[in-house]
């Protein structure tokens, strides 16, 4: 029998549909139907100047804005071979740690929802408001934060901020040993998810997995460690592995990263050097509000940036970065003009639903559910 | 930091362990070294030899692909460069193989026998550029509907699109 699951079905976290042929109750064959969500984004880029790309890359990836707004400024800033203040690469650091543990809370939350388990969700949603409201009070924005610029920040972080970051930093780790005490012995959690979708580290290697879901299965790869990007190399953390290659192994995975990144948010904040926020380069970077009132070279300078752009040398290159998903990469081209040629998003969840065949085949219907959680997939990001 | 010019010169880039690989199998049409990545362009019809000797051979270990696009360079000809990212998890380093067709007959072989990762990007390149992959076991469009016509990436299709 043929069954089809989706586009609109809630543990499908978002619109992602399913044909399921089915033989009893179990799956024998599983294609993901996209492009439900499909925007065009790649297109509308080539119609923007370089710095009003930015916003766009916030809504390819809703829960993870500013993963994919430091993936297109560095990229970028490599074209144009721009230098960042250490003071912006930390702060770049530190907001993306806390959006990774901002994307690994829903993820955990809808996760357990879809497995049966209510209450995570409400507690997962509590420490994500806070955070939200971290970023509304640096970027002015909850969700898409378009805070990053090509050449450092958009501005400096208020005053309150900090200790705003520390008080959640210095609450969280309790906060995950209560999810842990929800989840990571609960018999009916453990019975729904160990052993269950399991793929090997060859396979995630052959069909381009990367992220949390590929390093629960044994590939002990990341970029933030093994390729550093905005001075992440001066960042102690550990990389967890696992070699179960099950939902129950992803899951215990990311709520160690969500110990790491709240680790490395503290380093950074402990660490945070102090300078200037935006690279000195006045033809790319817009000047300071003040000194656009008071100097004529700003005001110049600010109307050229703001109304043609800035040209970049022609050229191509690729700079990917670890998202909450995996690989985030971006291909930037530049023909010499103030206009991208051509922006390719690679992104994570694309290459990665590809193994939802080979979790699902053989497995119970039932178990689909889960296997779609544990890869955590966001449509925006597949369809773009 | 000023732009350093980006190196052409194949005898330069010959002792890379990737230019070195491929030149030995004659596949090599011009290399670059510009702004720390490494891109090699290749023939059409070797792209799938070149992936594996890269894949393969001890001194470069390419094992994961990364990425398949396309980039469409209307109307100079030939009109599209497939674009392949690799990556190495063991050299830590990434190399990019480009591959010219020309917008007459746009196709390439494809290498789904390879990697199943190129499956998708494959047919998103095919459904955004009309790139035909031969040997894909399932060529269909992905982003767009299947009735759709035109590929939305092409430089000659309008962003606002025909309607």
């Amino acid at each position: 029998m043929i069954l089809n699951m989706g586009p609109q079905h809630p543990s499908t976290h978002g619109v992602l549909r399913l044909l399921l042929e089915i033989d009893g109750e179990t799956v024998v064959k599983c294609v993901p139907d996209i492009g439900y969500l499909h925007t065009g984004i790649e297109k509308t880029c080539e119609a923007k100047f370089y710095q009003q790309v930015v916003p766009l890359t916030d809504r390819i990836d809703y829960l993870c804005p500013m993963t994919n707004n430091l993936a297109y400024c560095l990229a970028v800033e490599k074209l144009i071979q721009l230098e960042i203040p250490p003071r912006a690469q930390y702060v770049r650091v530190l907001l993306n740690e806390l959006t990774r543990i901002n994307s690994h809370l829903v993820w955990l939350g809808t996760h357990a929802l879809d497995i049966g388990a209510m209450t995570v969700f409400l507690y997962c949603f509590r420490e994500r408001e806070q955070l939200l409201k971290i970023f509304e009070n640096v970027a002015g924005q909850r969700m898409m934060t378009s805070y990053f610029r090509i050449g450092g920040l958009a501005l400096e972080p208020p005053l309150d901020f900090w200790q705003k970051v520390k008080d959640f930093i210095d609450k969280f780790p309790e906060r995950v040993d209560e999810y842990e005490g929800l989840l990571t012995s609960n018999p009916i959690w453990v019975e729904r998810t160990r052993g269950v979708a399991y793929i090997s580290a060859e396979d995630c290697i052959a069909l381009g997995v990367t992220g949390p879901s590929a390093r629960g299965s044994g590939v002990d790869w990341d970029l933030r460690r093994d390729m550093p990007y905005s001075s992440y190399d001066k960042f102690k953390f550990k990389v967890p592995v696992s070699k179960d290659g099950d939902v129950y192994a992803r899951y215990l995975l990311r709520v160690q990263e969500l110990r790491e990144s709240n680790g490395i948010a503290r380093q950074a904040l402990e660490g945070m050097p102090e300078g200037p926020v935006k690279a000195d380069s006045p033809k790319i970077v817009l000047p300071d509000r003040e000194k656009m009132k008071t100097q004529m070279e700003a005001l110049i300078y600010h109307f050229k940036i703001v109304t043609e752009g800035f040209t970049v040398p022609a050229g191509e290159v690729y700079h990917a970065v670890e998202s909450p998903r995996g690989e985030m990469g971006y291909y930037v081209r530049s023909d010499g003009t103030a206009k991208p040629y051509r922006v390719h998003m690679r992104a994570a969840c694309f290459a990665n639903l590809q193994a939802l065949e080979k979790l699902c085949v053989g497995r119970l219907l039932a178990d689909v559910v889960a296997a779609i959680g544990s890869i955590d997939i966001v449509l925006g990001e597949i369809d773009r | 930091m000023p732009l350093q010019p980006s190196i052409t010169d194949l005898e330069q880039l010959k002792d890379s362990p990737a230019v070195g690989a491929l030149q030995s199998a004659s596949l090599v049409e011009s290399a670059k070294f510009d702004r720390d990545e490494l891109t090699i362009y290749v023939n059409r019809a070797g792209v799938k030899q070149a992936c594996e000797i890269l894949r393969e051979r001890r001194e470069t270990q390419f094992n994961f692909l990364s990425d398949i696009t396309c980039v469409d360079v209307f109307p100079a000809e030939p009109r599209f460069e497939v674009i392949y990212h690799l990556l190495s998890h063991s050299q830590k380093d990434r190399v990019r193989l480009i591959a010219r067709v020309p917008g007459g007959d746009p196709s390439i072989e494809s290498i789904v026998g390879l990697w199943p990762a190129a499956n998708f990007f494959e047919r998103e390149v095919f459904d955004l550029f009309g790139i035909r992959f031969l040997g894909h076991p399932n060529l269909q469009r992905i982003m767009m509907p299947e009735d759709w016509e035109g590929h939305p990436l092409r430089k000659d299709y309008p962003v606002e699109g025909y309607r």
